[in-house]
């Protein structure tokens, strides 16, 4: 399944950028994309995690940007 | 501006009057170096402009995620308090946080000017119910449900109009300027803004189905499919940080440890080392300039699926073209009237028309265009029709006979017909009881704007231009000598337009990549074959919207040169950004080491790179706009 997330106030690329990365290494994740310009982190992950998956993007998002408010879609 | 940019914008504004009339203090005032007032003045400076960056960098230390800019700021403003540089340490945070600020400025306009482009989404929709008008969500609305549309409001379905005549303006989707006219039974696009007069509206399509919720879901996850360039400076992202840091290392260890350098004087050299290795500059202009050029795309009618389509588009080198509906209208017209008697010519016409009028054939649908530019058709002149499979019809009018249709039928009917060459029209002769009149020439006619397309494709560096089509082989060389194409395959099936293009790709050399461009209705296959599928005319077909990488919204084939263009020029200026950035950043990285780069070169080598490539990226918004 797919599931979209608006990362408010990111605004540094480079970081965009580790988000995407380290999402994507989570478990259940089997795609994620982060896209600077519009703020938002598309991911396909494993029905299973559904569930789990917000907790587990907002503790990443925390450690890269804090500043940044996940708000899912 | 946001108001969280503005009050950052007064903090820069004050640290930065704070910090000249400190300099001043320090040069005409306290004049000693280095006594407490000095450091006690600066740091205060410091901690007002840099607070959140310092913040930052220890939140991001505690997680254990330290390589960043604010943490390289920091360590390089408290390595320059260190050596005594407080002056200095103040600048680096300042100019990095003007320099951030105008990054987050250039980037906020980019961000509002391509959600300008996509301001078609409806907010309302005017519902008729039982106890008369209501305004609900559009997603609420039900198919066969009614609505109403007034002047200055956006269509928010797609449907058929059941009550009134109007004129829509369809520049958000088609970039097209002109009003188009649309009466009671036309089909009308979600997205449009009607501008004229009240119509109602039967939704056929609901709101997740229809035009507008399909292009906006489209734009919107057109970044999602990342360019090469786009991965290719994230990767080298990933590299280029940690690769610096240990060379400012090195830059700090080497000297001082095996040469007895100046710890001081390396320090510093290797503290401007790490500002200026952000890469930045990199990571926010590439990005940018695709989405500008996808944004600038699509405000000329051109919808773009992903930057990665983009980065294509700019390497065609071979386009392959069906003919109908993307060359020529797809809709036949009357091209001229031979009469044997010249003063015959309109009464030929005449007759041909009443003949065909109960057929919906496209050659019928012509005949009568033609007629009613002239005259009202008065069907009840006519009598008794019968059709000749293949040939043509034979009917009553006003109580004669009168025959039209092909040779074959004038044979049948022993007329002598004459017989013109075939130019790859299609020729109606008519005839009735007293004699031969004469033919009707017919033809698909080829669009104003097909000859500039092919003329523009060449012009921007397409060498092959193919052209496929079903038709026969006269009517694809008439069409061929009109736009300029030399090279075309007629009498295709669908299937063979596949093998064709296979054939095409297989044939072909180097790096350059094969276009497919169709009206995208039976073309899906070979669109979806194709290294980039064009589709023309995506303005109400689904198909075409689904199965291309490229959507020219109206169906002007012009436009496909302009998409190459803007592909193009847009690949030109993320060349550019990338050059230019690594170029500058290698070179002051060079003049740090050997000790001729201060602290605010190497602040410019960061965020005033960055800022320089953002700007250059924004012109990709423009491409489109210049070519008018």
């Amino acid at each position: 399944m797919v599931k979209t997330f608006i990362l408010e106030d990111l605004d540094c690329a480079h970081c965009a950028a580790k988000i995407e990365e380290e999402v994507g290494k989570l478990e259940g994740v089997l795609k994620s994309t982060c896209t600077f310009l519009t703020q938002k982190l598309t991911l396909e992950i494993d029905e299973s995690k559904a569930g789990s998956i917000t907790k587990d993007v907002k503790k990443v998002v925390k450690k890269f940007e804090p500043d940044v408010t996940v708000v899912e879609q | 501006m946001s108001k969280r940019l503005k009050k950052r914008l007064i903090r820069i504004v004050i640290c930065l009057v704070a910090f000249i009339a400190a300099m001043v203090a320090d040069r005409l005032i306290i004049k000693e170096e280095g006594g407490i007032p000095y450091y006690v003045m600066f740091a205060v400076i410091y901690i007002a402009i840099g607070y959140d960056v310092i913040k930052k960098a220890f939140t991001k230390l505690i997680h254990g995620k330290p390589m960043d800019e604010n943490f390289l700021m920091v360590i390089a403003s408290v390595g320059a308090f260190f050596i005594s540089e407080c002056d200095e340490a103040v600048a680096v945070m300042l100019f990095y946080q003007i320099g951030e600020w105008f990054q987050a400025y250039a980037v906020g306009r980019s961000r509002a000017s391509i959600k300008d482009l996509m301001d078609i989404r409806p907010d309302y929709a005017n519902l008729i119910t039982d106890d008369g008008e209501k305004t609900v969500d559009p997603t609420e609305v039900s198919l066969g449900d009614i609505i109403l549309i007034k002047p200055g409001e956006k269509v928010p379905l797609d449907g058929v109009i059941i009550d009134g005549n109007t004129t829509l303006d369809t520049m958000a989707l088609t970039g097209e300027s002109v009003p188009r006219e649309a009466l009671c039974g036309d089909r009308i696009i979600s997205g449009c803004i009607n501008l004229t007069n009240v119509v109602k509206v039967k939704v056929e399509k609901e709101f997740g189905d229809s035009t507008v919720a399909k292009i906006l879901d489209l734009v919107e996850n057109a970044t999602a499919k990342k360019a090469k360039t786009e991965n290719f400076i994230t990767k080298f992202a990933r590299y280029y940080t940690p690769v610096v840091v240990i060379l400012a290392l090195s830059v700090l260890l080497i000297p001082t440890l095996i040469f007895g350098g100046e710890f001081l004087t390396w320090l510093y050299r290797a503290l401007s080392f790490l500002v200026i290795s952000c890469p930045c500059a990199l990571v926010i202009s590439i990005p940018l300039g695709f989405f500008g050029g996808i944004g600038g795309a699509g405000k000329a009618g051109i919808l773009v699926k992903g930057s990665s389509y983009l980065e294509m588009l700019a390497d065609v080198d071979t386009v392959v073209m069906d003919k109908t509906g993307t060359l020529t209208k797809g809709v036949f017209d009357v091209n001229s009237i031979v009469a044997k008697r010249a003063d015959e010519a309109d009464r030929m016409l005449e007759l041909a028309a009443l003949a065909e009028s109960y057929s919906s054939h496209p050659i019928s649908l012509s005949l009568k265009k033609a007629y009613e530019s002239k005259g009202e058709l008065d069907k009840n002149r006519l009598g008794e029709v019968s059709e000749i499979a293949g040939k043509g019809v034979v009917a009553e009018v006003d109580g004669a006979k009168v025959y039209v249709g092909n040779a074959g039928l004038m044979e049948l009917y022993e007329f002598k017909a004459d017989m013109p060459e075939d130019e790859g029209q299609t020729i109606c002769h008519v005839a009735t009881e007293n004699g031969y009149m004469g033919y009707i020439l017919i033809s698909d006619e080829v669009k104003p704007d097909a000859a500039d397309c092919i003329r523009k494709l060449k012009d921007n560096g397409v060498n092959k231009i193919v052209m496929l089509t079903g038709d026969r082989e006269n009517a694809a060389k008439r069409v061929a000598g009109q736009t300029g194409i030399t090279e075309y395959y007629a009498g295709l099936l669908p299937g063979d337009k596949v093998d064709r293009v296979e054939d095409i790709m297989g044939g072909h050399t180097g790096d350059g990549k094969v276009a497919f461009v169709g009206d995208g209705i039976n073309d899906a296959p070979v669109l979806a074959r194709a290294d980039v599928g064009i589709a023309m005319g995506g303005l109400g077909s689904d198909a075409a919207i689904e199965a291309a990488d490229v959507v020219i919204m109206n169906d002007e084939p012009v436009k496909i040169a302009l998409a190459m263009k803007i592909a193009r020029k847009t690949k030109i200026i993320v060349k550019e950004n990338i050059v230019f950035a690594i170029g500058i950043k290698v070179l002051i990285l060079i003049f740090a080491a050997l000790g001729f780069a201060s602290m605010w070169a190497a602040v410019f080598a960061d965020v005033g790179v960055a800022f320089l490539a953002i700007l250059n990226s924004m012109r990709t918004l423009r491409i489109a706009k210049s070519d008018r």
